[in-house]
């Protein structure tokens, strides 16, 4: 009904304006199809939504078609066809904050708002839902606020947010107290915490010379600077740890007039915060790494996905370019290189976690439905829009920077065997100091609870939901390649929080994540939910464990991208380190009925409509139920 | 000793137990290595003794249906689901589209005995004797209620693949099942 | 004619031509790998995943997967065969697949599929039950989407084969589904000619033709009497390719 209102009084506004936003915008985009992103989020900004009408519209100005507007319009969650407020407020839905109290954080909202979730104020001002993790773990319960993060909510603190927000109706009124370091400045203006907790030598080293990297880089041969990368040991920090010198002299030596560097600052693994203090406090080294990946693979343009809930950072990061191109670090002739040219924009996403994985990322950029694409090809023989492409991470290209300025020898000393040099964790969950740690691949968990003051920590999950779940005797076990690899995400939670509400959160995460594109993730991830819930409400027994492991096998072996490949591990770690847990909750039932079928509540409705009990099931009939 | 077999139709037409009469006159060399205990086939109401094998035709739609189920699954070794209905619901499952209604099962009970257009009722009633099981409030598949099985699919099952299971069954061996013979419709 | 790759499909050596996929060799050798979303004549996108093979120990797509010499590829092993299973059930689960009241019974190539796999129950998953709306608003063809199995057979012709943009993608995750270039289907420039929405396009009975139902009488369909894939496996039995 509210929305039907909405639309009612809309109406009449929306179709004399949407014409010419539609227009305006994209001309201002040159009407060209790739950057249909930006067109869609200023057209949902301008407009409110993206309805069936907008659609044919943008169809036309862009000689597309109406179908693939609306693809991408319910595809991407910051996008909506339905009417949104002015301003929205996404409440962070992580398990973290969950655990802090977000639900609180919620009915105090919807209190103030008169609303639900999921609605809209009559006055189409306001709009309330909830988001997966914006990257705030370490300073949970957070929320976005259209561009402006609000952190480390409290019921009392939201409420007086709130009262604001329907007083002046400026989200940017909100920020009071600013964070430290860059969050500080006129240009990020945010009250979001940097939180680095221990400085190594890599990324967070007190002097690091602006520049030395590109420097260095520009003095040798491209070849001789893949191998200088190839020579550190350097591995992709997204994750996955792909050698990144092999990466570049791949893409390098693919047969192509047109190459494309690509950094991908998608950071949506829940729990994972780490590439958002680096492009606050270290955007330049970043650029800086993309510039030298630029020189080493000969490529001209770069692109930075910065992912949709990390805008507030846009300003100040089109202010670090800036300053770039008038230094001549960026633009033609590089730093007197001459024929050296490298630009970079930035594409924001649109509230998308399978857009960091690097083929989703690249159909995002290319303006498609951010859907992982067949490899091979793989893209550094055929990625941006078909040219050879390196996606790397933010971190990654920060450490190529690095390992130009200091050398691949000093990068290579530190760490273990295959994981070479530091590694950034963002700690978060049931600890004292949550925040950034820099810290040499190989240090134990244990040591990483210790530094974090973890608090009878019994469960962590390393890498995000996509990483492994362990209990207290795998403490012993390092963070590294070669045994916990993680992204960044480290969550520790102590013995109170309940295994299964973690990994049924993890899955409800991957639910709403996956692209849908293959049958085994989009379906499989729905079984494997439905089956741990079984599980959590009592009425699982042994064999259902033995139908999620095989369930997760199939879905591992059969999804056709790595967040299929890995969804199932919360569901097979945990099965593997918290066996007790999982023995206390499921039992045989002794006359083969299934506990999770519950005649009394089948009934309910019946009784209700028919004014009489059952004949069978209640006792009141003189015979007694089963 | 013979396997005792039972039988039953829950939510369902009959139809697959016409296919258990399909099996012909391979009814009477069933008859030399089985026995039929309660089913419709002798009429016989009550279970006299433990069954080795249950066929179960339909899927649960009321509290009777579940009584039955429950009771054949106290009763029976093993437990048949025979038939798209018993497997996975069949025609009477389709009730469950309306299941996201605000009041589904009024406007289920409305629609089928008030509001379509094949129905006259001039009383305007919709039937309510306490005789009457109460319905539940969606369909659910036989195996949403007890742990089954085997299942022989088909709608109905054709007479070959109920006598090949049954003697498989009854043999203690794999069925041996032709392309042909698995059908869903 | 370009360059022969040799390769081994569950130890028979095979020789493919340089640039094709795994399931177009195979398909040449007489060699059926079960599939859904590729049909010929279409580009293959690799998203059912029925045709998964083992490639050199490693799992992918036969039709996706470029030949490369001396690859070893398993495909009729058990544990393929499982992992076929459980996709085929798991799309048997996701829809509402009633084949009893369906006008594809028979010719149905997931139901077939389940027939061939040896799949005697799709009960081992729940059912979801979707609820979606049927767009009955074309004169000539109906859409019911609770069968959609998002094979994109009809996105793909109707943009390759028929140059036009009839159907698309649409929503993510488990509500990904099939999208129609305007408000229903009578809204779009879809003929009753196109091949989007020719019978066999659409592997299930999600694309209906009305006015044809159950024109063919059971015994006398497609399916009833030959596996599916017995065309590739005995082409001379009328397959022309």
């Amino acid at each position: 009904m509210k929305t039907a209102d909405i639309c009612f009084h809309l109406k009449c506004d929306m179709e004399k304006s949407a014409k010419s936003v539609v227009a305006s915008v994209c001309k201002k985009f040159d009407h060209d199809g790739i950057r249909i992103i930006d067109i869609l989020r200023e057209v949902q900004k301008r407009l409110g939504c993206i309805n069936g009408d907008t659609m044919e519209l943008l169809a036309d100005e862009l000689s597309s078609h109406r179908v693939e507007i609306e693809g991408l319009v319910s595809f991407y969650s910051f996008f909506s066809e339905e009417p949104k407020g002015n301003i929205t407020i996404r409440l962070c839905d992580d398990i973290i904050d969950r655990f802090a109290g977000v639900k609180e954080i919620a009915g105090v909202f919807t209190d103030e708002l008169g609303i639900s979730m999921n609605e809209t104020t009559a006055d189409g001002i306001f709009s309330l839902e909830y988001t997966p993790c914006i990257g705030m773990s370490d300073q949970a319960p957070a929320a976005l606020i259209n561009d402006v993060v609000a952190t480390n909510l409290t019921p009392r603190s939201a409420r007086t947010l709130a009262r604001n927000l329907k007083k002046n109706h400026d989200p940017s009124k909100l920020v009071k107290k600013r964070g430290d370091g860059n969050n500080a400045g006129r240009l990020i203006n945010a009250m979001v915490r940097n939180n680095i907790r221990r400085k190594g030598e890599v990324l967070f080293a007190d002097r690091i010379s602006s520049g030395a990297g590109l420097r260095a880089a520009l003095k040798r041969k491209p070849d001789e600077v893949i191998q200088d990368v190839r020579d550190s040991g350097l591995r992709g920090r997204g994750g996955a740890g792909f050698s990144t010198g092999l990466k570049w002299d791949l893409a390098a030596r693919a047969d192509a007039k047109e190459r494309y560097v690509i950094c991908n600052a998608d950071e949506g693994e829940p729990g994972t915060f780490k590439d958002r203090v680096l492009l606050t406090e270290r955007a330049d080294l970043m650029f800086e790494g993309m510039t030298i990946a630029a020189y080493a693979i000969g490529s001209k343009k770069g692109i930075l996905y910065l992912r949709a809930e990390y805008e507030y950072l846009l300003p100040y990061l089109e202010s670090v370019l800036g300053k770039r191109r008038k230094a001549g670090r960026l633009g033609k002739n590089i730093s007197g290189k001459k024929g050296f040219t490298f630009e970079i924009r930035i594409q924001l996403g649109a509230g998308a976690y399978i857009c960091g994985e690097e083929s989703s990322l690249i159909s995002s950029c290319e303006g498609l439905r951010g859907e992982p694409k067949n490899r091979p090809p793989f893209p550094v023989e055929k990625g941006y829009l078909g040219h050879p492409t390196i996606v790397n991470n933010v971190e990654t290209f920060c450490c190529a920077a690095r390992i130009l300025d200091k050398g691949a020898h000093w990068f290579s000393a530190i760490g273990t065997d295959e994981s070479r040099g530091t590694k950034l964790l963002s700690i978060a969950g049931d600890c004292s100091k949550p925040g950034i740690y820099e810290m040499p691949f190989g240090m134990k968990v244990s040591d990483v609870l210790d530094m974090a003051g973890a608090e009878d920590p019994a469960i962590v999950q390393v890498g995000g939901a996509s990483g492994e779940m362990i209990g207290r005797t795998a403490f012993n076990r390092r963070i590294c390649f070669e045994d916990l690899p993680t992204g960044g995400s480290f969550m520790t939670f102590s013995s109170n929080r309940n295994v299964l509400s973690i990994v049924d959160y993890f899955l409800e995460f991957f639910i709403h994540e996956s692209c849908g594109y293959c049958t085994p993730c989009r379906v499989g991830n729905v079984f494997l939910r439905e089956r741990i819930q079984k599980v959590m409400n009592g009425f699982a027994e042994e064999a259902d464990l033995e139908y999620l492991k095989d369930l997760s096998t199939t879905i591992m072996m059969t999804s056709r991208c790595g967040l299929g490949n890995t969804s199932p591990k919360p569901v097979v770690s945990s099965i593997a380190h918290f066996p007790i847990v999982y023995a206390s909750l499921t039992r045989e039932s002794t006359q083969g009925f299934q506990a999770s079928f519950d005649i009394q509540s089948a009934l309910a409705e019946s009784r209700r409509i028919a004014r009489r009990q059952s004949m069978i099931y209640d006792p009141v009939y003189g015979e007694s139920s089963e | 000793m013979k396997k005792k077999i039972a039988t039953v139709s829950l939510a369902g037409c009959f139809g697959c137990h016409m296919s258990i009469l399909d099996i012909d006159e391979r009814i009477l060399d069933l008859l030399k290595v089985a026995e039929f205990d309660k089913t419709p086939v002798n009429d016989l109401k009550k279970f006299t003794q433990r069954c080795d094998i249950g066929l179960i035709e339909g899927g649960c739609c009321n509290e009777e249906n579940v009584h039955t189920l429950q009771e054949f699954r106290k009763n029976c070794d093993l437990l048949v689901a025979v038939g798209a209905c018993a497997i996975m619901g069949g025609l009477p499952v389709m009730r469950n589209a309306i299941m996201n209604s605000e009041d589904p099962l009024r406007e289920c009970l409305e629609e089928a005995y008030l509001n379509s257009s094949s129905v006259y009722n001039a009383d305007n009633d919709i039937p309510n004797d306490p005789a009457l099981p109460l319905i539940l409030d969606k369909v659910y598949t036989c195996p949403e209620v007890v742990k089954i099985d085997y299942q022989i699919p088909g709608c109905p099952p054709s007479g070959d693949i109920l006598w090949r299971t049954l003697i498989a069954l009854i043999n203690g061996v794999p069925a041996d099942l032709p392309y042909g013979l698995i059908r869903y419709d | 004619m370009s360059k022969t790759v040799k390769f081994k499909i569950d130890g028979v050596k095979i020789k493919g031509r340089a640039g094709q996929t795994i399931m177009d060799a195979a398909d040449d050798a007489g060699i059926y790998i079960p599939r859904l979303c590729d049909v010929e004549g279409l580009s293959p996108q690799g998203s059912c995943r029925v045709c998964t093979v083992k490639v050199n120990g490693r799992p992918a797509a036969a039709c996706t997967q470029p030949l490369t010499e001396g690859m070893d590829v398993e495909n009729d092993i058990l544990e393929i065969l499982n992992y076929r299973r459980d996709i085929i059930r798991m799309l048997l689960h996701e829809g509402n697949h009633l084949c009893p009241i369906c006008e594809a019974s028979g010719r149905c190539e997931l139901q077939a599929m389940g027939y061939r796999l040896g799949i005697l129950q799709p009960a081992k998953y729940p059912y979801l039950q979707p609820v979606r709306p049927i767009d009955a608003s074309h004169p000539d063809i109906l859409l019911d989407k609770n069968r959609c199995i998002r094979c994109g057979r009809c996105i793909r012709a109707s943009k390759q084969i028929d140059g036009k943009n009839v159907f698309g993608y649409i929503g993510r995750g488990i509500h990904k589904g099939l999208g129609v270039n305007g408000r229903d289907l009578a809204g779009t420039n879809v003929h009753v000619s196109d091949k989007a929405v020719a019978p066999g396009t659409c592997p299930v009975g999600c694309i209906i033709r009305k006015g044809l139902g159950f024109h063919e009488p059971i015994g006398r369909r497609k399916f009833d009497k030959v596996p599916i894939g017995s065309d590739i496996e005995n082409p001379e039995s009328g397959r022309g390719k």
